[in-house]
């Protein structure tokens, strides 16, 4: 796996739905990176968001200043975050040769690589939402989608977003939310399945 | 705070520290570190953040502000007006349609002479109804006798709020002071930025002291008058000569805050332009996308450049026919339209610059990101392969090219 002070510019697109969190993972990524000291740009794609409707975000991290300040149209990873939105959003547009798909789903990375017809990405699965209602109790799967996330591409690593998390939902959030916020981003760290390439399943570090 | 702190004899630079902010929060920072006497506005996307974040500096009491939220943008601007014609150091934020509102009033701020610094936060203007960015609200007060500095990215928007406060209130200008970032692409994108600390930012803009004040009864002064055939044309060749006066002024706080943080700015910014064959004219945050595009091309053996214009008024003419005045051909890209004019606002400004200094390259109009339009790196490779081709021919003068546009 790519080191993160290797990395040059990893360009995600976040998928979701107005209510998951999309721009708040995107906005805790970008501050994650802040703590290990990168470049980063996190963005929603600009309208008006309305709850459950399908809602974009994209986030940049480089070591190097980024200049660019379009919208990510050739991503590195792509990140799902509601498995509802296959086939009726193009949610593979752009995505480089190599690049990383991560879906919130109970399927096995082989299940998904056949309903999102994605032969040359790796795929991680995680099943964030089964996590998020077990441990906050409602279906807020942007936390444990930041432990698939690293667990297919470690951009930052796992204590700058722990820190992150504790720090920057403390603000809003009652102790205990935050707490099961990071156990949610642990679990799901532990529990991602990656798929490097067809069939070929990672072990599970842990 | 981590601060560091390098002092020298002779320059006293101040580290900043990094933060994850988008730009309207970042900006709603540097009003509170420039210590306002009144904020008067009205909230409408995307300027919204700047409201809310500043009201809540506000209402913990980390600014001693008098926060005023008016019923519409006139208002605003209006309260501004009053407040500053008392004395006060005062600020105010709007977009698109807000500005659009405000316009008759900016008329009055300037020629009253009063040092009012807003935040502006490009939006495109309706109909069709659209919030999202382009400059369509900018263009619409570059006569309203308002210095106007564009920014690049969400620091520069900070730089620039900061420094916008010394250029209005400096004695030789007293004028107002538009501060313009993107819509939503500077507003709400997050990035790494740098802040300053309080102390710094607070020993820079000083105190402002005003020369009059309708409250100091001691001194009683009329503030806008009826001004007839008499003496209302004095007055706008005054604002004319203080608008030239804020050139200087522009460039000198921005030295000074160059040598405080590092960041140097200027009226212009010219990129890889040394041996440029062709070039192009930009302002607001496309400036970043073309520096990759100018790479791109530098690495294809094109000798291509940019130049980001960051102050618009007043227009530094004779800095872009020093910089654009040898190069082969040059693109001008406008996000606003002049329907029926002689060209687009920016295309207009910059090419009647050149030409009336006798130093006109080949120039084409090209038009871009209209109502938030994607400005994708391809658009951008576009218009220097049209650059290229139009010098080779040598044609006549030739359409605006309208980049990323269904046809």
């Amino acid at each position: 796996m790519v080191a993160t002070s290797a990395l040059k510019l990893a360009e995600i697109r976040w998928h979701g739905r107005g209510g998951q969190g999309v721009v708040t993972a995107s906005n805790l990524l970008a501050q994650a990176a802040l703590e290990d000291g990168a470049y980063f740009q996190s963005f929603p794609e600009f309208g008006a968001e309305r709850s459950g409707a399908p809602i974009i975000a994209y986030t940049r991290i480089s070591h190097e200043v980024i200049h660019i300040r379009s919208q990510v149209l050739e991503p590195t990873i792509v990140v799902i975050l509601d498995a509802t939105l296959i086939g009726r959003v193009d949610l593979l547009a752009g995505l480089q040769e190599g690049g990383a798909i991560i879906v919130n789903t109970p399927l096995s990375p082989e299940e998904m690589r056949d309903r999102l017809d994605a032969r040359a990405f790796v795929l991680c699965t995680v099943d964030s939402t089964g996590i998020a209602q077990k441990l906050l109790g409602r279906n807020i799967p942007n936390v444990p989608m930041l432990g698939g996330l690293l667990k297919a591409r470690p951009l930052v690593p796992q204590e700058a977003v722990l820190s992150t998390i504790q720090h920057r939902l403390s603000a809003r959030l009652r102790g205990e939310v935050v707490r099961a916020n990071v156990e949610a981003f642990r679990r799901a760290y532990a529990e991602a399945r990656v798929g490097l390439l067809e069939g070929n399943i990672c072990e599970a570090e842990t | 705070m981590a601060l560091v702190t390098r002092h020298s004899r002779l320059v006293k630079e101040v580290r900043g520290t990094p933060v994850a902010l988008d730009g309207a929060t970042l900006v709603a920072y540097a009003m509170r570190q420039v210590r306002p006497d009144v904020v008067a506005a009205y909230p409408i996307t995307p300027q919204t953040v700047i409201t809310e974040a500043f009201s809540e500096f506000v209402a913990n009491g980390e600014v001693e502000t008098e926060f005023i939220q008016t019923e519409s943008e006139h208002a605003a601007l209006s309260a501004c007006i009053g407040a500053s014609a008392a004395g006060g150091r005062v600020q105010t934020a709007t977009s698109g349609p807000g500005l659009a509102l405000m316009w008759e009033v900016m008329y009055v701020a300037s020629g009253n002479r009063l040092p009012i610094v807003m935040h502006l936060c490009a939006r495109a203007l309706s109909a069709p109804l659209n919030i999202l960015c382009d400059h369509s609200d900018v263009m619409g007060i570059r006569d309203a006798g308002w210095v106007i500095l564009l920014a690049e990215t969400a620091q520069e928007a900070y730089d620039n709020a900061i420094q916008a406060v010394r250029i209005a209130e400096h004695p030789e200008v007293m004028l107002p002071v538009a501060s313009v970032m993107d819509g939503f692409i500077t507003t709400h994108g997050v990035e790494r930025s740098e802040v300053l600390p309080d102390e710094a930012v607070a020993e820079f803009v000083g105190t402002y002291r005003a020369p009059y004040s309708i409250l100091d009864v001691a001194h009683p002064v009329t503030v806008g008058p009826l001004d007839f055939h008499d003496f209302y044309f004095e007055h706008k060749r005054q604002q004319i000569e203080a608008m030239e006066r804020a050139r200087e002024v522009v460039c000198q706080v921005a030295e000074e805050y160059g040598t405080l943080t590092g960041r140097c700015y200027g009226a212009v910014e010219p990129y890889r332009m040394e041996d440029a064959e062709v070039a192009t004219l930009v302002i607001g945050s496309v400036a970043g996308t073309l520096r990759t595009v100018v790479d791109d091309l530098r690495r294809q053996g094109i000798r291509a450049g940019m130049v980001k214009l960051r102050c618009f008024r007043p227009f530094p003419g004779r800095e872009l026919a020093a910089l654009l005045g040898g190069v082969g051909v040059v693109g001008i890209l406008d996000r606003s339209i002049s329907p029926g004019g002689a060209g687009h606002p920016l295309f207009t400004e910059v090419s009647s610059a050149l030409c009336q200094r006798g130093c006109a390259p080949r120039m084409r109009s090209f038009v871009y990101g209209l109502g938030g339009r994607t400005p994708a790196p391809a658009q951008f490779r576009q218009a220097y392969g049209d650059l290229l081709a139009d010098r080779q021919l040598g044609a006549e003068a030739s359409a605006p090219v309208y980049l990323g546009l269904r046809e």
